[in-house]
């Protein structure tokens, strides 16, 4: 009887947000299937019903079907049988309640049995499957493949496999090999192009592979032999109907233990190529990474949800000393310190999507007609800046939803490390959340760029412009001088010109832009809702101290400090 | 022909999750207080109805279902599950109407829509008599089939059912027309269909049309689906003697509220004697056997 998505008005808050008339309007291409489909949406306030009582329907699973289900999914896990993936009993209803539900192929178009949801939606469902569970939530995710073939794939193989998503086909993407985690550049798996056949075969080993076994696989492999870096890898597809691709192993792993981790083998796998040889990880499998990120980024907010509603009951409930737990100083400050850090990151969340769904939305207009000098400049800013938030998002969240789901099993003392309560599956589960789809250490890879390349201080800027209400105007210009100090210390590094100094420094400096962005987001949303304003001022709080401390360390440290922390290994 | 199913369905207020203002003062539910919902056992024979539909062509499942121009909502809900159409006996003169006065407003709607099968949930969980069903099919002059837990085999003019019932499962033919009453122990129905959702969402009844603010005359032009018939008692050329009040001879004599008291309590040890004697007691109170 319980509805993930209705016990939680912070979702339908965002999905409120004045940017959804602009990206629906985009994603709709100004309402060009009203007409052709029953389901199309007919105007703006039809597509935000309508995504809103579709959540009611996700939101209403999550509460009957997948969360009830989740402890006993992860007790049982998949099994290997013949070489092939049983899942659970309880995925297995999952899968098929979410199938009938029409609930699979979310975000593809129409024509191929898609419902052309926006990324926004599309992500508060994965934040909500999440909530329910975690490992079942990258079964779900998956269907983020149907996307990356839907964007780069010919008509041929869209036609082929995109309209089987919404019918229930499950997804993997092959990427890791033994050799090549994070590094996918060193990726050996081969493909080679039979010119008798004019068919694509793949041979070779892939590794930790998440639900490997699924109906539709995109595969990474080398298609130009004796190339050793990523311009010699391609993407493919593979259909499990081959039979081509054995399951070696299932991994025994710490948590997510429903979604099958495999080992395969490819032999002779028959397989088509996905748009362009050469192209495959250095434009495709970035564009999934990036979706994947964003899915990470929902998964790490659902279990931080989870973790905190479970951490608050136990709070009220447990007793010592006379009184419940939760009136205790120190207890309250931890439930009220994640709560800030899951409004933060929720709001990051959405703002990321709203960036990812506008520039994407610009992407499939045009490729039926060319877009205008503004619409251009338009879609620049709103990918560079997507870009830029994506891996702040997987950074921050993936971080918090760890902190959250400890300190949620904190709060429940000695009975949370017991398997009696939840609690201890959500702190397994958001323990992969900061190491998958690259790790925390890789994500400031990719977030310095925008401190260096000023990404991060514009949009501050640009947030900076923003009318505060009077009660804001001590937390706004806490921020600016934040912003001023975040300005500064950036420039200090970077005109050191000294790359392992930058580098190292690198989690700081992201970090620092991290509190202020999603300071600004909370400030923002208390304008449009009194509910977040606790969260906010806590939050803003804690940023303050936070990114002094960040600034302390780099401006009190000396690139010569830097031998101190290296470490020989002395056998 | 297509093979045409009927669903019984009810809306009713959720008594499941009752608060202290449940009821009023005079011993009567108060609606009001509770939220309207689909009555449970009519959606598990809204999926039986279904599943006839997955596995024979061409049949429709057509909902049907009587009370205030709000039940409409128990329409709509079902054509998010797949049902195809959908119709709604409203009319002031049914007011007040027991299980006999009802049970003939939808036997005489039944028989208008001239189904091969009638399924209905086993009872409501407003009144909980079970009487409707086995009532509408004997007013039809059907045979019945009731705590119907699964439809086994369907045939144009024969189905294999099974029976929940107390100490076992029974396995049973009916020729069609037949009308079915499911258990509870039936499957759960299937979940709205999004795209189902967004297709039907804007499926209203005239009245319902009457209050909408925004403009449906191109909607409902364009997407004639949309509309969902209201029957009246003139539609159902009832006679209205035995409508309503006047239709119903069930008469509430006494509302009691029941208190349950602390009985006796009885200590028992781990000895064969007072095994025995809780298990007789058990029995005795059928909460076992």
């Amino acid at each position: 009887m319980a509805n993930f998505y209705t016990d939680n008005p912070s979702l339908k808050f965002h999905l409120k947000h004045h940017l959804m008339e602009k990206i629906v309007r985009l994603k709709e291409d100004d309402f060009a299937d009203k007409d052709k489909y029953d389901y199309a949406f007919q105007d703006y306030e039809d597509a935000l019903d309508s995504y809103d009582k579709v959540l009611e329907i996700v939101g209403e699973i999550c509460g009957d079907t997948i969360g009830p289900n989740a402890e006993s999914v992860d007790q049982e896990g998949p099994q290997l049988i013949n070489n092939e993936v049983v899942y659970a009993r309880g995925t297995q209803e999952n899968h098929d309640t979410l199938t009938k539900a029409g609930l699979i192929g979310m975000s593809l178009p129409r024509e191929y049995g898609g419902l052309n949801f926006a990324m926004v939606p599309y992500v508060m469902a994965a934040e909500l499957v999440s909530r329910a569970d975690a490992g079942f939530a990258n079964i779900w995710g998956l269907q983020d493949c149907a996307e990356t073939l839907h964007e780069f794939a010919s008509d041929e193989i869209k036609k082929e496999f995109l309209p089987r998503f919404n019918k229930g086909a499950t997804a993997a993407m092959d990427l890791t090999e033994p050799d090549a985690g994070s590094d996918l550049q060193a990726v050996q798996l081969k493909a080679t192009f039979d010119e008798q056949k004019q068919q694509w075969f793949l041979n070779g080993v892939k590794r930790f592979i998440t639900n490997g076994d699924a109906d539709v696989s995109l595969v990474l492999a080398r298609s130009e032999p004796g190339t050793t870096d990523g311009r010699g890898l391609s993407l493919y597809v593979y259909d499990r109907k081959h039979k081509a691709v054995s399951v070696r192993r299932i991994e025994n792993k710490l948590g997510i233990k429903g979604s099958p981790t495999c080992e395969l083998v490819f032999k002779d796998a028959p397989a088509q190529l996905v748009g362009d040889r050469k192209l495959g990880l250095i434009k495709y499998v970035m564009s999934l990474m990036n979706s994947a990120r964003l899915g990470v980024g929902a998964q790490s907010v659902g279990i931080a949800e989870a973790a905190y509603r479970e951490a608050l009951k136990y709070a009220y409930e447990r007793e010592q000393f006379g009184k419940p737990i939760i009136q205790y100083p120190a207890v309250y400050e931890m439930l009220s310190v994640m709560r800030a850090k899951i409004d933060a990151g929720r709001s990051l969340l959405y703002e990321t999507a709203r960036y990812v769904d506008i520039y994407k939305a610009y992407s499939f207009i045009q490729e039926n007609r060319k877009l205008e000098p503004e619409e251009r400049t338009d879609a620049k800013q709103h990918n560079r800046v997507a870009d830029g938030l994506t891996p702040l998002l997987k950074l921050f969240t993936s971080e918090y939803s760890n902190e959250i789901a400890s300190d949620a099993l904190q709060v429940h003392g000695g009975t949370g490390y017991m398997k009696d309560f939840p609690v201890e599956r959500l702190f397994r589960d958001a323990r992969i959340t900061n190491i998958y789809e690259g790790t925390s250490q890789l994500q400031v890879v990719a977030a310095i760029r925008a401190v260096t390349n000023g990404t991060y201080l514009k949009l501050i800027r640009e947030y900076e412009q923003n009318h505060v209400k009077p009660e804001f105007e001590y937390y706004k210009n806490l921020l600016v001088e934040m912003t001023d100090e975040f300005e500064q210390i950036s420039k200090q590094v970077m005109e050191a010109k000294n790359g392992e100094l930058l580098d190292f420094h690198a989690r700081r400096l992201v970090e620092m832009a991290g509190y202020i962005i999603m300071s600004y987001l909370l400030m923002q949303d208390t304008h449009r809702d009194e509910r977040f304003r606790k969260s906010a001022e806590i939050f803003i709080r804690k940023a303050k101290t936070e990114c002094a401390s960040r600034a302390e360390f780099i401006k009190s440290f000396d690139e010569k400090n830097l031998g101190m922390y290296k470490i020989e290994w002395e056998q | 022909m297509s093979f045409r199913i009927v669903v019984l369905a009810k809306q009713v207020p959720d008594t499941r999750n009752v608060g202290k203002d449940a009821m009023k003062a005079d011993g009567t539910v108060n609606r009001s207080a509770l939220p309207a919902i689909f009555n449970p056992e009519d959606l598990h024979a809204l999926e039986q109805a279904l599943s006839v539909k997955d596995r024979i062509e061409d049949a429709e499942v057509i909902i049907l279902t009587m009370g205030p121009p709000r039940a409409a909502e128990v329409i709509r809900e079902a054509l998010y599950r797949g049902a195809t159409s959908g119709y709604l006996i409203t009319d002031r003169k049914f007011a007040g109407s027991d299980t006999l006065a009802t049970s003939y407003a939808i036997s005489l709607a039944v028989k208008k829509l001239e189904p091969h099968l009638v399924i209905a949930g086993r009872q409501a969980i407003d009144g909980d008599t079970a009487q409707v069903g086995p009532q509408v099919a004997e007013k039809l002059n059907i045979p019945q089939v009731t705590y119907c837990e699964e439809i086994l085999e369907v045939k144009e003019d024969e189905l294999v059912i099974k029976r929940r019932l107390e100490r076992g499962i029974e396995i049973v033919k009916g020729k069609t027309p037949l009308l079915i009453t499911v258990h509870s122990s039936a499957p759960q129905c299937r979940p709205r269909h999004a795209k189902l959702l967004m297709q039907y969402k804007h499926a209203r009844t005239v009245s319902e049309l009457v209050d909408e603010t925004k403009d449906y005359t191109e909607m409902m032009t364009n997407k004639p689906y949309l509309r969902i018939e209201e029957w009246s008692v003139a539609d159902l050329d009832a006679d209205v003697q035995y409508l309503g009040l006047s239709g119903s001879p069930t008469k509430v004599k006494k509302i009691e509220n029941v208190v349950l008291a602390h009985k006796d309590s009885v200590a028992l040890t781990d000895e064969d004697k007072d095994i025995d004697y809780l298990m007789k007691e058990l029995i005795d109170s059928h909460v076992i056997g």
